[in-house]
């Protein structure tokens, strides 16, 4: 699992953002299109993607997308 | 005066039944006065559900639903039903531009096809009663409303609503009947291993305008009363019980 991989399927989850705008040090939580749907987007895409399921709880806690990485890979 | 709501004398399968609705449905029906065949995966939870009925005609069946041969044979040796309460089911939130044909697959096989194998198995085999009563679980989700992450879920608990429609129609002339319960957001087991903590999940159950989720037990009630004599002329309905959800 590589983080400029996940930072791209991060990044997908959203329609309106930017791309270029999400990064390793993004805090997702303040991005304006952020919202329960693309959080549950991006839990369904970590258990497609990376066969590994996170809580909601646990993706609350994270602040940056790196942080959030942090919590996947070492699952 | 003969209690209409009694289950006395009845047999009846539950699916499902070693947690959550299908437990619940399965000790109320006991307490009401019938003998009991649970089905399920869990053969720890059968186990554990028959001590808590705590009766000797409890029958208990571990085996997967969706396996074709395992069903048949245990539908060979059931007894003749009375009701029969098809209730297993699994919970899986995923969003449409996710669904591939495994996740299909998966979800309709346990919420749909294996409810349909069991009834033809039960028709074929001569184990219903004349005025047997059949109640399957599906959901307010996909019949009443949707909800973000469960276009799958909701069309396999849709798809049990229109099944059921025909079958009422093609087993009305015995006097055996068909209904579905829809039950919102209920506290078993199945929801609380969903990726929601706690924390949403009761901010979410504010959304109820009775103010919460569910319990089993109120589901049980439903079924009992689909499955006793106080329904008999009730066949192919859908029995809401949402603490209000669909009303906003």
């Amino acid at each position: 699992m590589e983080i400029k991989d996940f930072i791209a399927n991060f990044a997908d989850q959203f329609e309106d953002t930017d791309p270029e705008e999400i990064t390793a040090e993004t805090k997702f939580h303040d991005l304006e299109e952020w919202d329960s749907l693309i959080a549950l987007a991006v839990l369904n895409m970590t258990e497609k993607k990376y066969g590994k399921k996170i809580t909601f709880d646990e993706m609350k806690v994270c602040v940056t997308v790196e942080n959030l990485f942090n919590v996947i890979a070492a699952k | 005066m003969k209690n209409p709501f009694t289950l006395e004398e009845k047999i009846i399968l539950v699916t499902g039944g070693a947690s959550g609705i299908g437990k619940a449905t399965a000790l109320l029906c006991a307490q009401m006065g019938a003998d009991v065949v649970l089905v399920d995966l869990n053969e720890q939870g059968l186990k554990q559900a028959a001590e808590e009925i705590g009766k000797e005609s409890t029958e208990i069946h571990a085996l997967n639903l969706t396996n074709e041969e395992q069903l048949e044979e245990m539908i060979s040796s059931l007894p003749k039903l009375d009701g029969v309460v098809s209730n297993a089911g699994i919970v899986y939130s995923l969003l449409a531009k996710f669904n591939e044909s495994k996740d299909m697959e998966r979800i309709f096989n346990i919420n749909t096809f294996s409810h349909i194998n069991l009834i033809q198995g039960l028709i074929k085999g001569k184990k219903l009663n004349k005025g047997a009563s059949i109640v399957f679980t599906s959901s307010m989700s996909g019949v009443y409303c949707g909800i973000a992450g469960g276009s799958l879920y909701g069309a396999t608990k849709a798809a049990l609503a229109g099944y059921s429609k025909a079958l009422a129609i093609e087993l009305a002339p015995r006097g055996i009947r068909v209904n579905t319960v829809h039950p919102g957001m209920i506290q078993t087991p199945l929801t609380s291993n969903t990726s929601l903590s706690q924390e949403l999940l009761e901010e979410d159950a504010k959304n109820y305008p009775l103010g919460r989720y569910g319990k089993p037990e109120e589901v049980a009630a439903a079924m009992c009363y689909l499955l006793s004599d106080a329904t008999v002329w009730m066949t192919g309905t859908q029995l809401l019980l949402d603490g209000g959800y669909s009303l906003k």
